[in-house]
């Protein structure tokens, strides 16, 4: 018998196209967030236009703040970028904070064999780059293999292995590899040698950028022109049916936590070399919990990360403004980033419940 | 399809309008009420001729809030002290710099913050900063740069940097304030312990924490003939001020040295938990108190629990700097300067103080400014003999420590418990 939806009366009204349509309730929720903010904003007796205009001229004023928001760019979107591989899978890698960490730690340890060497510069920063994948690929396979083999969900194991990491870097920073006579929680600053090249008279590399931008399209290419991509979405979404049809479920799930890890290790290792030029604590710039907002808004397509993860970060650094100009806390960046996650995931709710009550019932 | 392609078209243009509504120009707001009589109508209106002169901003990043009640205040107050005399000068800063409240934006650029913002003259406020005015001087040779407590400008400092020509370093002996402080601890305890609550270990901070050791023995043996050594413990959280799973908890800290029979705590801190931990045991009815940093009025949460607080006056020397970068005859300096020995709490011309607090008894009182009076009259404490705290010798009988010496401190000294660093 041949199927027809029911129409529903309510179906060409206004309010309800107003939510149904993606791109509209989308910008609901973009209103939302920002008349939610402004709220705020208004009740710390501050004047929200001045703020969001406070904003933009921090990220975008002057040359030098979009390179900063350019640089900036770089490991939020390596970072989520590295979690589409988790979430096709189905899995919430909150672990990515310590596997920047780690990457990090193997990066600078590397710096540290070579320092007062006369080895080449690009090998140098080669091998640190090639190591910090390795510490971050580490210590995400760690999660993967207590999900995997231990029955450890992996939200508790990668928290877990967040606070070791940080608690080696703790030990390191303020034990073995503290400047000489110093225990401040930094090592001292890396060569300008061991420094990923920079545009002249800005603090952006060129070759952090690029790596970025071809990390894109290869995650892009490896999620949705593959067969990789395609199992490894058959596992996210459904794992026992995916299971069921022949997928190696564990394998692919261990493998999106190895590729997180890669990703994440490259971040970890671009912190060091490219941004904070030390080790130090908070060196993951907590690029992987923001990570995971964005890998939520971008709903798993690897494209539309970048420009997700350029806005967040615009965000970011053109609310460190809003303590010079406005004696207000920077901190603001993180409710309106915040609120537009939770009211895009409203809007996104209220649209799928409206199109199955409305749409997607079937007589018959 | 025609319908859902309407709906993303106004989605977009609704976006776009944000986007220009957000950049657009602000409408100038109500002009202020004049509050002077309006000039008479017959006057004739006065052309202006030139432009208005630009304005001498000065720019000041700040460790942590500035209303720490601590180093941050401190500096603040010193940077709003040398803009109130210079004429037509406005102070701009961006505070919380440090990587644990802004892990993503480096001291450097906060500093290029305040340069897009027209800071003529930008004053890091922290050690911690190092690197920012590493950063920021390389890609800014020709900006004048203020860094507090450093030591790139010292010609004969280790750290000498001969390419920064614009970077100038700013310090006060507070070495003094600290041997007051632990003087007034030794006056004041009654169990011979005294608790020094350090923050990181670097030179700064081993050279405070032995100058309040050197204060507290000279006036437990040389003013009340004590002849047992005074015990001495320091215990360094890791931060300048509390961080939550990375630092030692500082009120936990204080906390265990009162339990454990020191009545004083000497801060080494920018935050105020000594004293409020001291009030703490106070009001439970034990006999201890606190000795405070940084700030002038650091000992106002609790006057009772507090004996006194050597305080920064950072305006006595930022104001001089600044003006020559104002008046254009700005030169690199290195300025570790000595407290006025005449008044050691004009704010105007001694760069550090000590300010006494309720809880120093009148007699100690004047037993403290008896020794004052004498580092006034020239009593070196960096004298020896004097070992390292591994017994290894620092300076001979009768040996005065230079200026490097004392700067680069190596060690703890004999006497003293705690860590070093650099065993």
């Amino acid at each position: 018998m041949e199927k027809e939806k029911t129409k529903n009366p309510n179906q060409n009204s206004f309010l309800f196209n107003l939510l149904t349509n993606r791109a509209s309730s989308m910008t609901l929720a973009v209103v939302f967030a920002l008349v939610f903010t402004s709220l705020l904003v208004w009740m710390m007796k501050a004047n929200p236009i001045s703020v969001f205009q406070t904003i933009i001229t921090g990220a975008f004023g002057s040359t030098n703040n979009f390179t900063q928001v350019i640089q900036a760019w770089v490991p939020l979107v390596l970072a989520s970028l590295g979690l589409m591989f988790t979430f096709t899978a189905g899995l919430w890698n909150i672990g990515m904070e310590g596997q920047i960490v780690m990457g990090a730690i193997f990066s600078y340890g590397i710096i540290r064999i070579f320092d007062g060497s006369d080895a080449s510069s690009a090998l140098v920063i080669i091998l640190c780059i090639l190591a910090g994948i390795l510490g971050g690929t580490l210590w995400a396979f760690l999660v993967g293999l207590l999900k995997n083999f231990g029955g450890v969900n992996e939200i508790f194991g990668g928290l877990g292995f967040n606070f070791i990491a940080d608690a080696v870097m703790l030990f390191l920073v303020f034990g073995p590899w503290k400047p000489e006579g110093v225990a401040n929680g930094s090592t001292k600053m890396l060569d300008t040698r061991f420094w990923l090249p920079q545009i002249e008279g800005t603090y952006l590399s060129l070759w952090a950028l690029g790596i970025a931008i071809v990390c894109v399209i290869l995650v892009t290419v490896i999620l949705q022109g593959t067969y990789f991509g395609l199992k490894l979405k058959a596992v996210g979404k459904n794992n026992k049916s995916s299971f069921l049809l022949g997928i190696h479920t564990n394998r692919y799930m261990l493998l999106a936590f190895v590729l997180c890890g890669v990703l994440a290790g490259l971040t970890g290792a671009l912190q060091v070399l490219g941004f904070n030029h030390v080790l130090r604590n908070n060196i993951s710039g907590g690029y992987g919990y923001i990570g995971l907002m964005v890998g939520m808004l971008a709903n798993i397509q690897p494209l539309i990360t970048a420009p997700i993860a350029f806005i967040f970060i615009a965000l970011s650094k053109g609310a460190a403004g809003l303590g010079i100009d406005l004696k207000l806390d920077s901190n603001l960046a993180g409710v309106i980033q915040g609120a537009l996650v939770i009211f895009v995931l409203i809007m996104d709710g209220v649209r799928k419940v409206l199109i199955k009550k409305f749409k997607g019932v079937q007589s018959g | 399809m025609f319908s859902k392609r309407i709906w993303t078209l106004v989605s977009l243009l609704v976006v776009m309008a944000l986007v220009l509504a957000a950049c657009a120009t602000p409408t100038a707001a109500p002009a202020p009420v004049e509050t002077e009589a309006p000039v008479a109508a017959t006057e004739a209106p006065v052309v202006a001729t030139e432009a208005p002169a630009e304005p001498f901003v000065i720019g000041i990043l700040t460790v942590g809030p500035i209303t720490d009640n601590g180093w941050s205040t401190a500096n603040y107050l010193g940077a709003v002290y040398a803009q109130s005399k210079i004429e037509g000068a406005e102070l701009i800063y961006a505070e919380n710099v440090n990587s644990a409240a802004n892990p993503n934006t480096t001291a450097a650029q906060f500093a290029e913050q305040l340069l897009d913002k027209g800071a003529n003259v930008i004053i890091f406020n922290s050690d911690d900063m190092k690197d920012g005015v590493t950063e920021f001087t390389s890609l800014h040779p020709d900006v004048p740069v203020i860094w507090l407590t450093g030591d790139f400008a010292w010609e004969d400092g280790k750290r000498y940097q001969p390419d920064m020509k614009s970077q100038s370093d700013v310090f006060s002996k507070m070495e003094y304030g600290k041997m007051m402080a632990g003087c007034a601890a030794a006056l004041t305890t009654k169990t011979g312990k005294i608790g020094f609550l350090g923050a990181l270990i670097n030179d700064e901070t081993r050279r405070h924490a032995a100058a309040a050791y050197l204060g507290a023995d000279y006036c437990w043996k040389s003013i009340r003939s004590e002849t047992t050594p005074i015990d001495f413990k320091v215990t360094w959280i890791g931060m300048w001020f509390n961080i939550p799973g990375v630092t030692l908890d500082p009120t936990q800290v204080a906390d265990t040295f009162f339990t454990d029979g020191y009545d004083i705590v000497i801060s080494g801190i920018d935050s105020t938990e000594a004293v409020t931990v001291a009030k703490k045991f106070r009001d439970q009815g034990e006999d201890v108190y606190a000795v405070q940093y940084d700030y002038e009025k650091a000992c106002d949460v609790a006057p009772d629990a507090c004996l006194g607080v050597p305080y920064y006056n950072w305006g006595v020397d930022l104001l001089p700097i600044i003006q020559s970068i104002k008046d254009g005859t700005y030169t690199r300096q290195f300025v570790w300067s000595d407290p006025d020995w005449s008044d050691i709490n004009n704010p105007d011309t001694s760069s550090i103080g000590f300010k006494k607090s309720d809880g120093l008894s009148a007699e100690n009182s004047a037993l403290l400014d008896q020794f004052i009076g004498e580092l006034a009259g020239g009593l070196n404490l960096w004298t020896g003999p004097l070992n390292f705290q591994d017994g290894t010798e620092f300076l001979a009988d009768g040996v005065e420590a230079t200026d490097q010496q004392i700067w680069y401190l190596p060690q703890l000294l004999e006497g003293m418990t705690g860590d070093s660093v650099t065993k």
